[in-house]
């Protein structure tokens, strides 16, 4: 038999908008070549809500629950950059209390959001039976119980607010929030024992799915994506909102950019998050949590951008007013999106299974993806 | 030889296909709801206990549930191999059992002089099932499944017949009860590497645990049985169920001793059952903790890592075999030193590595 009988095509595989492991409806369009990669286009939109022009027909309270629904698993960070946004156009001053807050808050979604990410991104490698995914889930309800006592919701919290936050932290909030960070290193050590030295673990992802250093900064990505490749920056650090100047705290950066990085990365992160909670517990100060702002509030005109470093990255909300009770115009700049630009040069060349892994340490969320 | 219960050939012949099919279903429904139980602590969480006490009839459940849903055959399919794979995949599961002891000389033909052959000519039978799923579904997850469990299979079949090996140069006959017999030391006790390979390649053998890489179910959907549902897919599951249990009772039987263990003659039947309970729960266990490999990682460790031990773990256990004639217990030993040894420095020279392809796009 000679090679022109046996002849080989590549062949084209749709992956979504429905498949178990899109996060979503995200589809990928894959060129394959038996297992390998040759080509790769991703296709979104399938979520489209048109989320910024609802925003403009809305008063500016009404918009907070919208943003709930960009990053749906870290909602309370999604919050507080719509309203530093709001606070910055209308020139609201937030009291010393509701910044310790809102921190307080956004810290424990980055430690929640990121046990997702992992969880998730280990069963895209194939824990098939979802068993750290399970195990993480444990410490996620913690800290969910401490949202729903602050706001009554467990997803979509809404609990931000211009001028501060809906409602004061109740009495036994704080008790709680103690004995979970004294718990959590304990677990974060548990995973660790489970993951860290797994040699398949290792072989899946040490290596895979490269973004390079100059990659990631041109396009522009940003979060644990980006520091996994190597670049410090941290808007925490690099333009400090609320009251993270005055808390201690090291940004975690990597090495290579593979998959492991970004992995490990969050893992770090979650540890700095429990110091900064430590720190905010220590230093939580009295007085009001909210500052007086009118219901339908008429920001003077003008424009402003607020930006705050969600869980996936930097999220902002750039707005634009007209002084009337809704924004003239609302952008969004979403954090996911923007890190899922560099797929295509992350997943050429590797496997079909690869894919998968990366796609899901870049940890998306599509209702932000599509808006 | 005992043919039970006639002394009859046809009687004997009759009476054990029926146990024999009646054996393993009820056994696959044991390991169904063993596993989920087995699941729920590993995971902390319960796992099935609404249906009985212990959740004991959630295979029935599961079973009413998968017969009652719509048989789809996609218009894309090859109507008559979609038809045929899921009984092509399931019937070698059965077929394994007619030379499995239950208890001394007790089985379809336990005695069959070539029963090591026999299982391992059978077992590896079903691969052309899955790769018929994948190929007659008209559906390219499938059809990746499919190309997957054939790389998988010629790459695992070499050292698990080469472990296997080793047990027929100690035993001295390829007849699995005779193996049986010669078990006064259990085999795993006296080749552990033997074993440890054997395991390794019949979890990728039955396609379970960190090598279910045809269903791979976060990249391939459901992989090869992806178009399947109805009864078709219940016997997928059967079947899956179905390998698992036969490569349990094939190491309990080659590495345990089988039915040999201690107390009564009768309970011999018992012992095989604990044994191969316990090899499925180390099955269910490593299901729990690993993730998935790649699939060039795959074949890479079965080429690279398991293929050159198996063939260290034969040279070692004929060496002794021509020094000794019958292995002396304390070999044992050396057989463990050896083992643990040659682990450690093929995983220092062993890397997964590479992985990456260049691609001009």
């Amino acid at each position: 038999m000679t090679m022109d009988v046996l002849r080989t095509e590549p062949f084209v595989l749709n992956m979504g908008p429905q498949h178990p492991s899109t996060h979503g409806v995200f589809r990928m369009r894959i060129v394959l070549d038996g297992e390998v990669v040759v080509d790769f286009e991703p296709i979104f939109g399938y979520l489209h809500r048109g989320i910024e022009k609802i925003a403009e027909t809305r008063t500016y309270t009404q918009i907070i629950p919208l943003t709930d629904r960009l990053l749906y698993l870290s909602s309370m960070a999604c919050n507080h950059a719509y309203v530093r946004a709001v606070e910055k156009v209308a020139g609201v001053q937030v009291p010393e209390r509701g910044e310790y807050i809102r921190v307080i808050m956004d810290e424990l979604m980055r430690i929640s959001s990121h046990l997702m990410a992992v969880g998730f991104f280990l069963n895209d490698l194939g824990s098939s039976v979802y068993t750290p995914l399970l195990y993480m889930y444990r410490e996620r309800e913690k800290i969910l119980d401490l949202f729903e006592m602050v706001c009554g919701q467990r997803l979509t919290y809404n609990y931000m607010r211009i001028g501060g936050v809906s409602g004061d932290v109740p009495d036994e909030f704080m008790p709680l929030l103690k004995r979970f960070v004294a718990e959590m290193p304990h677990y974060i050590d548990e995973y660790e024992q489970l993951l860290a030295q797994n040699e398949i673990l290792l072989a899946r992802t040490k290596g895979v799915g490269v973004l390079p250093r100059d990659l990631a900064v041109n396009s522009s990505a940003s979060g644990p994506v980006l520091r996994a490749s190597g670049v410090k920056w941290d808007i925490r650090k690099a333009d400090p909102y609320a009251v993270y100047d005055r808390f201690a705290f090291d940004v975690p950066v990597g090495q290579n950019g593979d998959n492991y990085d970004r992995y490990r990365v969050r893992i770090m992160e979650m540890h700095q998050s429990l110091r900064i909670l430590e720190q905010a517990m220590k230093q939580f100060p009295g007085g009001e949590a909210s500052a007086k702002v009118p219901l339908l509030l008429r920001p003077p005109v003008g424009e402003a951008y607020g930006h705050v470093e969600t869980p996936q990255g930097e999220m902002g909300y750039y707005i634009v007013s007209d002084n009337s009770i809704a924004p003239y115009r609302m952008h969004i700049r979403p954090p996911a999106l923007i890190n899922l630009t560099a797929l295509r040069d992350m997943v050429l060349g590797w496997k079909v299974a690869d894919v998968i892994a990366t796609f899901g340490s870049i940890d998306i969320a599509m209702g932000e993806v599509d808006r | 030889m005992p043919l039970w219960p006639f002394d009859n050939y046809w009687a004997h012949f009759a009476v054990f296909s029926i146990i024999i099919i009646i054996f393993v279903l009820l056994m696959v429904m044991v390991f169904i709801w063993f596993e989920r139980r087995a699941f729920g602590p590993f995971q902390m969480r319960w796992g099935p206990n609404r249906s009985s006490p212990w959740g004991a009839l959630q295979p029935v459940a599961d079973a009413v549930k998968v017969l009652l849903k719509e048989d789809i055959i996609p218009a894309a399919a090859d109507k008559w191999v979609h038809f045929l794979a899921p009984i092509v995949v399931f019937i070698p599961a059965l077929l394994i059992f007619a030379v499995i002891p239950f208890h001394n000389g007790y089985g379809l033909i336990p005695d069959l002089n070539i029963g090591l052959l026999y299982i391992v000519a059978i077992s590896a039978l079903s691969v052309i099932g899955v790769f018929m799923a994948g190929w007659g579904s008209g559906n390219k997850f499938s059809l990746i499944g499919g190309m997957r469990v054939i790389a998988q299979m010629v790459s695992y079949e070499v050292p698990l017949v080469l472990s296997l090996i080793g047990v027929v140069l100690v035993a001295g006959s390829l007849s699995i009860n005779e193996i049986v017999v010669a078990q006064d030391i259990p085999f795993f006790v006296l080749m552990p590497l033997g074993f440890l390979i054997f395991l390794i390649a019949a979890m990728a053998e039955i396609n379970r645990g960190p090598f279910d890489l045809l269903e791979a179910d976060s990249e391939l959907v459901a992989g090869f049985h992806t178009e399947y549902s109805g009864m078709k897919f219940a016997m997928f599951y059967l079947a899956e169920y179905g390998h698992a249990l036969a490569m349990s009772a094939v190491a309990a039987t080659l590495f345990f001793g089988g039915w040999r263990g201690p107390g009564d003659e009768f309970i011999g039947v018992l012992w095989f059952l604990l044994k191969v309970m316990f090899i499925f729960f180390l099955l269910i266990w490593m299901r729990t903790t690993f993730p998935r490999l790649r699939v060039d990682q795959l074949t890479g460790f079965g080429w690279k890592f398991l293929f050159p031990l198996s063939l260290m773990n034969l040279f070692i256990v004929a060496g002794e075999v021509i020094l000794w004639g019958e292995i002396p217990w304390w070999a044992i030993f050396i057989n463990f030193g050896a083992a643990v040894t040659l682990i450690y420095l093929w995983s220092r020279l062993f890397k997964f590595g590479g992985g990456r392809v260049e691609v001009h796009a």
